[in-house]
């Protein structure tokens, strides 16, 4: 993976222009989030919603790319824009991926939040 | 000096996502405007109907009502048509971002936001809605509500159509003689509280005033938007006037101040109604001999000796008890034919 999970000098502006307290509480309202949008997505594909499939990955993709956490970011622009087109084991497979990325990203917040 | 581009405003963020709307939401907070926040299209439409706001940042992709329906339906509601929108999205397709624009947009900015690209657009957007706003009362300070309607709903074009209408001519009598008696100040005082009473009697009877000068001024009953008893009402309007000069001249001469008196012509039937000027600087006009007809028995109400005079034509639309007499064929400089011309009664109670 050449790209990092999350790319510092993009957080770094965001915490620099809205305040640190902020950005911890905004990295709080993420990991709030994040799973719930991780789940429509699973939702969506079990139940072959390509609608909801499309505007989960979307906001999954906004936040992440938010937090610059860029690789959970393009997986998740990947699946917006490619999805309906893909079958579906495909895309499970794709789903798993971002769940494991998720899960990097989550810890890596968490650690920034607690800096 | 204060810097426009950068003076608070009260803006709406509308975005489902939690995340987005906190993080722009506290953009713009730090940048001194005030903001608040919808979750969804429908939700935001409320608030702007209850509320509305300088600006607004809207998302493209959100449950319920999406972006795109927002912008339809503030672009087919009048009180919201004028309400700036900056998209907000990271929409996927150029597609989407012009058909956004096509949808009355003001600009986009994708996702996630730049915020020194963020303050600038908001500033540009907000310096637009400010100098459109003071055109607009620029154009109600120095065109008559009428007129300004006409202009919005069908836009500025110079030349003019044939309508059925009534015009309306008023001067003071004997202004010049009276004006020399008395210290510009006083004249002034006298001329605008003589404005008032006379626009008001002509805008409650459903008519508008087109031309001012100096103690005189042209009204129109019919255009530009129809009245179906435009005689009538321009008949009416004539006796209020007469009546509210009685009064005026009441309170004037309470103060030993002269009475003022005044002259009105009424003349009805064809005449063209539109912009005339150039494309920089042009007036709602109505033009005609119908028109000239008001100005020549309005200067014949000096010889007559009766404040109001009209045609028939004008004659022949009103309503029975209408106090009118004939005062015979009158022949008017410019005129191949003589006119029939009628006085009519002052007041509706006299009659």
């Amino acid at each position: 993976m050449t790209t990092p999970t999350i790319d510092r000098a993009t957080y770094d502006t965001l915490a620099e222009a809205t305040g640190a307290e902020f950005a911890r509480e905004l990295i709080d309202t993420f990991l709030q989030e994040a799973p719930v949008m991780l789940d429509d997505l699973r939702q969506a594909l079990t139940s072959r919603d390509a609608n909801r499939f499309r505007r989960a990955a979307h906001s999954l993709k906004s936040n992440a790319n938010t937090f610059g956490a860029l690789a959970l970011g393009a997986m998740a622009r990947t699946l917006e824009i490619d999805g309906a087109a893909m079958a579906d084991d495909q895309k499970a497979q794709a789903v798993v991926a971002l769940d494991e990325e998720y899960a990097r990203v989550a810890m890596a917040l968490s650690g920034m939040r607690d800096e | 000096m204060n810097d426009l581009r950068h003076a608070p405003a009260r803006l709406l963020v509308v975005d489902d996502n939690k995340v987005n709307r906190l993080l722009l939401t506290r953009s713009l907070e730090m940048q001194g405007h005030s903001v608040s926040s919808a979750e969804n299209g429908r939700v935001a439409l409320e608030m702007l109907r209850r509320n509305p706001v300088d600006l607004v940042l809207l998302d493209m992709e959100m449950p319920e009502m999406d972006g795109f329906e927002v912008l339809e339906q503030m672009i087919n509601d009048p009180q919201l048509r004028d309400m700036p929108v900056i998209v907000t999205s990271s929409l996927e397709g150029i597609a989407n971002v012009v058909r956004c624009i096509e949808l009355g947009a003001e600009d986009y900015l994708a996702k996630p936001i730049n915020p020194v690209l963020l303050k600038a657009r908001i500033g540009a957007s907000l310096e637009k809605k400010r100098l459109r706003d003071q055109q607009k009362e620029m154009v109600r300070r120095f065109a008559a509500p009428e007129v300004v309607q006409d202009l919005q709903d069908s836009g500025f074009a110079l030349g003019g159509k044939r309508v059925d209408a009534t015009a309306l001519f008023c001067d003071i009598r004997n202004f010049t003689a009276l004006a020399e008696t008395q210290p510009p100040e006083e004249t002034i005082e006298l001329l605008n509280t003589y404005y008032a009473l006379m626009f008001d009697a002509v805008g409650s009877h459903g008519g508008m005033v087109t031309v001012m000068m100096g103690d005189g001024f042209m009204a129109v009953f019919g255009a530009p938007s129809p009245l179906s008893d435009h005689a009538q009402c321009a008949v009416q309007a004539a006796q209020e006037m007469v009546e509210l000069i009685e009064l005026f001249n009441h309170e004037r001469r309470a103060v030993d101040k002269p009475p003022i008196a005044i002259g009105v012509g009424v003349a009805s039937g064809e005449m063209v109604a539109g912009y005339a000027g150039t494309q920089e600087r042009a007036t709602f006009t109505c033009i005609g001999d119908t028109v000239n007809l008001a100005a020549r028995l309005e200067a014949h109400t000096k010889i007559a000796l009766r404040p109001i005079l009209t045609d028939g034509a004008t004659r022949a639309r009103l309503a029975a008890d209408t106090g009118v007499e004939a005062l015979g064929p009158i022949q008017f400089k410019g005129k191949a034919n003589a006119v029939e011309v009628f006085a009519v009664a002052g007041s509706m109670a006299s009659g």
